[in-house]
């Protein structure tokens, strides 16, 4: 505790300080110091500052809440939420924070807060998967606009338009950021994440349904309302399954059908909320609209068993991205790529076509 | 508090079109003539729709980094900020006169002062002669030289073209270039045929464009005839029948059009001249301490 958070205290005792389970009020020619733990101090105000001292934790904390934290609600909130501020009691946070800190998860994110004497807080920030790297495994960083970067691609260099898919590139750490700018850092990883989460815990998140939002899209993007023909939603459950599980995105998708009619997809067990369908899920639901004006029709293909379960292998594989993952001698795996390649010499013919069976038979449109 | 909205296009798929926009916000947060500085995207993130709300300001200076006037800038952009009262006709624009107006969103509580797009303020015409100098390396550049100013064309929408116009009448107004010609993909002029309109030798290519990708790097370089494959690169000059052709790439990345930023919201009201006066010293090489 310093002087400037004796004197701050002074100034803001007289019109009464409650915060935190403390409590600081003017009372004749001194002042009254009490915690919600019973303690209670009447002082001279000549000896605030050596009174104060009994109460640094309080005191710093209703400081750095009030002075060091940004005022902005949102961000405010989620700095209070990242050390636990509304539950935990002072003396007990300010243990931890005095320690090892306070270690808390967003998305992919590892956030641990420590707080020195003068309760100021300083930020860690790193990937989750790199919570126990030494310091020579990650790459620092201190200027949260370095974020942009770490997010635009992952750890195979694949550029990354979704920003909170859970393909985060690992290998970097920011050890040592200040409130304004942990936030702004996460704000690049994750954007508008935590105005979001902040809206919601308020009760005013503004979801907008999938209905409403293809009734929006314009230009090429206008195709997609007609995707919906009053004919159900599962196509939109697809969508969702497709795109929006936790596997593929960490929001949690709040978006339903309709204000009426839910999905039947799991929204997923994110931290923060994803309200509204995003721009990739209308990129794709634009194709999916074209090519789901298609009609099926009845193929005959002849497969073995084994062959008609490699081609799920493969589409499973695909579908889960882990083709990466398959290794070059796992021949026993129908997604491995001698396989695939012996699947493709023995069943395709010139063409590509499987086994040689026209895509349109009765035209001349070989698509 | 005020902050300023750099609003882009971005991409799925190339993960450079989001770069300029960084570049020149990053530009602009250094002068500190903002108090924030965002950047949002059409395909990026944060969304249009969700941009507002990442910063704390109540005056928000909005500035669509786009070429010109017309679906984006007063269609969509509007639309997914939630700017309901937003009529075209506040700009009261020909194609590239929009200025900007000053605007209330529904989901949060901030003025907005939405401007009209970078590509077609008449600072964006110092831009193409400051891409000029960079890519041939004179600052002089001009006497001997054609410069053609490329652009996208009227696929969709008229004031595309407009823009591209505005500007090379305005260049060829300097009287510094030899001849200025607008060049399209879509329509005639061509770009295809570029040495057809240009009698001198030397010829510096401009493309209208914010962001480089594929129709700066493998249309308009394939197109022109620089290269026959454009992963194999091509040569600055590179000749083309008998012509020396100096092919900028987008215009959009050089760094003066921070510049351009900063004049849209000082336009709409924003109190920027010291940050315009180091903006354009420090992206133009000129002697800040010589002035």
């Amino acid at each position: 505790m310093n002087e400037d958070q004796v004197e701050a205290l002074a100034e803001a005792a007289a019109d009464r300080v409650e915060f935190d389970g403390f409590a600081a009020a003017r009372e004749g020619e001194g002042y009254v110091l009490a915690t919600e733990e019973g303690s209670e101090t009447l002082v001279h105000e000549s000896d605030l500052g050596e009174a104060a001292a009994d109460y640094a934790d309080y005191v710093t904390n209703w400081y750095f809440w009030h002075a060091g934290a940004p005022q902005a609600e949102d961000r405010w909130a989620f700095l209070r939420w990242l050390e636990d501020a509304g539950e935990r009691p002072v003396p007990d946070r300010y243990d931890a924070l005095a320690g090892d800190g306070v270690t808390t998860a967003w998305g992919q994110l590892r956030v641990t807060v420590t707080a020195d004497a003068d309760g100021r807080r300083r930020y860690a920030l790193r990937h989750e998967d790199d919570a126990g790297a030494a310091d020579a495994e990650v790459t620092d960083y201190d200027d949260p606009l370095d974020a942009r970067e770490i997010a635009k691609h992952d750890d195979y260099d694949r550029y990354r338009p979704l920003k909170t898919a859970p393909t985060l590139r690992t290998g970097w750490r920011f050890p040592d950021l200040r409130p304004a700018a942990l936030v702004r850092a996460v704000d690049f990883l994750y954007p508008a994440s935590v105005a979001n989460w902040h809206r919601e815990r308020a009760g005013e998140l503004d979801v907008s349904h999938w209905r409403e939002t293809v009734e929006r899209q314009s230009g090429i993007y206008g195709v997609v309302e007609t995707w919906d023909r009053q004919e159900g939603y599962e196509h939109v459950n697809w969508v969702a399954e497709a795109c929006c599980v936790d596997s593929q995105c960490l929001k949690r998708r709040e978006w339903e059908y309709d204000a009426e009619t839910d999905l039947d997809v799991d929204g997923g067990d994110g931290e923060f909320p994803c309200r509204e369908p995003c721009s990739l899920v209308i990129a794709a639901a634009r194709q999916w609209t074209k090519l789901e004006g298609e009609q099926p029709r009845t193929y005959e293909f002849e497969l073995t068993p084994s062959e008609k379960e490699q081609v799920e292998d493969i589409i499973d594989a695909v579908a889960e991205g882990r083709t990466g993952d398959v290794r070059e001698g796992d021949v026993y795996d129908g997604a491995n790529r001698y396989r695939a390649r012996f699947l493709r010499a023995k069943r395709f013919d010139d063409e590509g076509t499987l086994c040689g069976v026209p895509t349109d038979p009765d035209g001349d449109d070989d698509e | 508090m005020e902050a300023l909205v750099i609003v882009a296009h971005g991409s799925h798929l190339n993960s450079e079109s989001s770069t300029p926009t960084f570049a020149h916000a990053d530009t602009i947060r250094a002068t500190g003539a903002f108090d924030e500085v965002r950047e949002g995207f059409w395909k990026e993130e944060p969304p249009f729709r969700e941009v507002l709300r990442t910063v704390e300001s109540d005056e928000v200076y909005v500035v669509p980094l786009f070429i010109s006037e017309g679906y984006f800038t007063e269609q969509v952009i509007p639309r997914e900020l939630r700017l309901a009262e937003w009529d075209p006709a506040q700009w009261d624009s020909d194609g590239t006169s929009a200025t900007h107006t000053t605007l209330t969103p529904t989901d949060v509580d901030k003025r907005v002062h939405y401007c009209g797009p970078v590509g077609t303020h008449d600072a964006m015409s110092d831009v193409v002669v400051q891409r000029a100098e960079s890519v041939t390396g004179d600052p002089d550049v001009g006497e001997g030289f054609g410069l053609a100013v490329v652009g996208h064309g009227t696929e969709r929408n008229e004031n595309s073209a407009k823009a591209i116009e505005y500007h090379a009448e305005r260049i060829a107004a300097m009287d510094r270039f030899d001849e200025v010609r607008p060049l399209f993909m879509d329509e005639d002029p061509e770009v295809d045929d570029v040495t057809d309109y240009f009698e001198s030798e030397d010829v510096v290519v401009v493309p209208l464009f914010i962001a480089d990708g594929y129709h700066t790097q493998e249309d308009i370089p394939e197109d022109m005839g620089l290269t026959d494959d454009y992963r194999t690169g091509w040569e600055t000059p590179a000749e083309v029948d008998g012509h020396r052709i100096w092919y900028s790439g987008a215009v959009g990345t050089e760094p003066l059009m921070a510049d351009v930023v900063l004049e849209r919201a000082a336009d709409a009201g924003a109190d920027v001249e010291a940050a315009i006066d180091r903006v354009r010293a420090e992206t133009t090489g000129a002697d800040v301490a010589g002035h």
